[in-house]
C-alpha cells in the first residue's frame, strides 16, 4: 500500500535524510542531490576530476623540459641565468600571498562573512594582476635582448659572454654556436609554461570578478560556498605550477663559473 | 512490512560506518590562524630554495629544488586545499592523479634513456 506509488517512497526517503542531518534546503540544492553534503562532493569531485586533466596538460610540458634540460644542459643553465631572480622571487611570494588571500576568502565565505569575503576575493585579484605586472616586465626584456625564438632570435651573448669590467672574465661560460642556438628551446619552454600559467591566471582573474560581483550581493554567505571553495581549488593549483616552474626555470645554475 | 523494508534501506544508506560514503565526510573549516601558518611556511620555504640555489651542490642542487618545490605542493594541497579533510573518495582522486602522471613520465623516460646511448 505504501509502496503504490514509488515517487512518493522516494520522497520520503529524501526527507528522512533530512531529517536525521536536520537541514534546511538551500535554494542552490538540486533535485538530483539527496543531502547538499553530497551535492557539495559531487561538486569537489568534478573540479579535482578536472584539476587531474591538468597535472597531465602542464605535465606534458614539464616531461620536455626535462628531457630537453638533459640533452641541451650548458644552454639551459646559460639560457636560465638571463632570467631575473629577484623579480621571480619576489613573484612566488606575490603569487603566495594571493593563494592566502583566496584561502582566508574559503573561511569568510564558510563562516559568512560577507564583507571580508568581499575584500580577501579583492585582495586575491590584486596580488593576481600584481603578479602579471611583473610578468610583463620580464616578457618585455626578453622581448629587448631578443631573446624571443624565432627568427630575430639573438645568439651571440650566449657565444661570447660580456666581460666583467672588475675580473676581466667573462661574465658567463661562452657556448658553442650550435649549443647557443638550444638557448632557442629553453626560451620557447619559458615562454609556453610561464605564458599557459599567466593565461590561467587571466582566466581566474576574469573569473574572481564576477565571484566578487556575486559575493557582494550575499550569494556565497548564505551557506552555499561550493563556487568560491572550487575556484579556490583552481587557483591554488595555478600557484602549485608555479612552486615548480620558479625553481626549475629560474635557479638551475645560480654558481656560474666556478 | 513495507515501511520496515524502506527503513532498512535508509539505515544503509546512512551507516556511520561507511566512511567512504560521501554524505559522511565531515566539513572542516580551516581557521585563519593555520592558514598564517601556512603562508609563513610556503615564504619560509621561497627563501630557502632561492638561497639554496646558489650554493654549488652539483647534482644535488636540482633534487633539493624539487624537493622543496614538493613539500611546498604537499603543503597547498593539504592545507589551502582541504585535501587533509576530504573524504576518501577525494584523497583517492588527487593521489591517483599524480601516481598516473608519475607513471607517464617513468615509462616515458624509460623510452629516451634507452636510446641515444652516449648522446645524451
Amino acid at each position: 500500500m505504501a509502496n503504490a506509488n514509488p515517487t512518493a517512497t522516494h520522497e520520503t526517503l529524501v526527507h528522512d535524510a533530512h531529517d536525521v542531518h536536520e537541514h534546511h534546503d538551500l535554494p542552490q540544492l538540486r533535485h538530483h542531490f539527496e543531502t547538499e553534503e553530497q551535492q557539495r562532493e559531487a561538486g569537489s569531485f568534478g573540479m579535482w576530476l578536472f584539476l587531474l586533466t591538468e597535472i597531465m596538460f602542464f605535465g606534458g610540458l614539464f616531461m620536455a623540459y626535462l628531457l630537453y634540460r638533459n640533452w641541451y644542459y650548458p644552454a639551459f643553465a646559460t639560457a636560465s641565468n638571463q632570467l631575473n631572480v629577484p623579480l621571480g622571487t619576489i613573484n612566488t611570494a606575490i603569487l603566495i600571498s594571493s593563494g592566502f588571500f583566496m584561502a582566508l576568502g574559503v573561511w569568510a565565505a564558510e563562516v559568512r562573512k560577507k564583507n571580508v569575503l568581499v575584500l580577501m576575493l579583492v585582495l586575491t585579484t590584486v596580488f593576481g594582476y600584481a603578479f602579471l605586472n611583473v610578468k610583463y616586465f620580464e616578457y618585455k626584456e626578453k622581448w629587448e635582448k631578443h631573446h624571443i625564438p624565432g627568427a630575430t632570435f639573438d645568439i651571440s651573448e650566449f657565444v661570447n659572454p660580456p666581460i666583467d669590467a672588475k675580473t676581466g672574465k667573462p661574465t658567463e661560460e661562452p657556448l658553442a654556436p650550435d649549443m647557443a642556438q638550444k638557448t632557442q628551446l629553453f626560451f620557447f619552454l619559458y615562454f609556453a609554461m610561464t605564458g599557459m600559467h599567466a593565461l590561467h591566471m587571466i582566466i581566474g582573474l576574469v573569473l574572481l570578478l564576477w565571484l566578487i560581483y556575486r559575493a557582494n550581493r550575499g550569494e556565497f554567505t548564505e551557506g552555499y560556498v561550493a563556487p568560491i571553495e572550487n575556484f579556490g581549488l583552481y587557483w591554488h593549483f595555478v600557484d602549485i605550477v608555479w612552486l615548480f616552474l620558479f625553481p626549475l626555470l629560474y635557479l638551475i645554475n645560480r654558481h656560474p663559473l666556478k | 512490512m513495507a515501511h520496515s523494508i524502506q527503513s532498512n534501506i535508509h539505515t544503509d544508506k546512512h551507516d556511520p560506518v561507511n566512511v567512504t560514503n560521501p554524505e559522511h565526510a565531515e566539513h572542516h573549516i580551516v581557521s585563519p590562524m593555520q592558514y598564517v601558518m601556512v603562508y609563513l611556511t610556503l615564504l619560509v620555504f621561497t627563501g630557502i630554495t632561492v638561497g639554496a640555489a646558489f650554493i654549488d651542490m652539483g647534482a644535488l642542487n636540482p633534487v633539493i629544488a624539487l624537493a622543496i618545490a614538493s613539500i611546498k605542493m604537499v603543503i597547498v594541497l593539504l592545507f589551502f586545499m582541504h585535501a587533509k579533510y576530504q573524504s576518501r573518495l577525494i584523497k583517492m582522486t588527487i593521489g591517483s592523479g599524480f601516481f598516473i602522471f608519475l607513471v607517464l613520465v617513468t615509462m616515458t623516460l624509460t623510452d629516451y634513456m634507452s636510446r641515444a646511448w652516449g648522446r645524451w
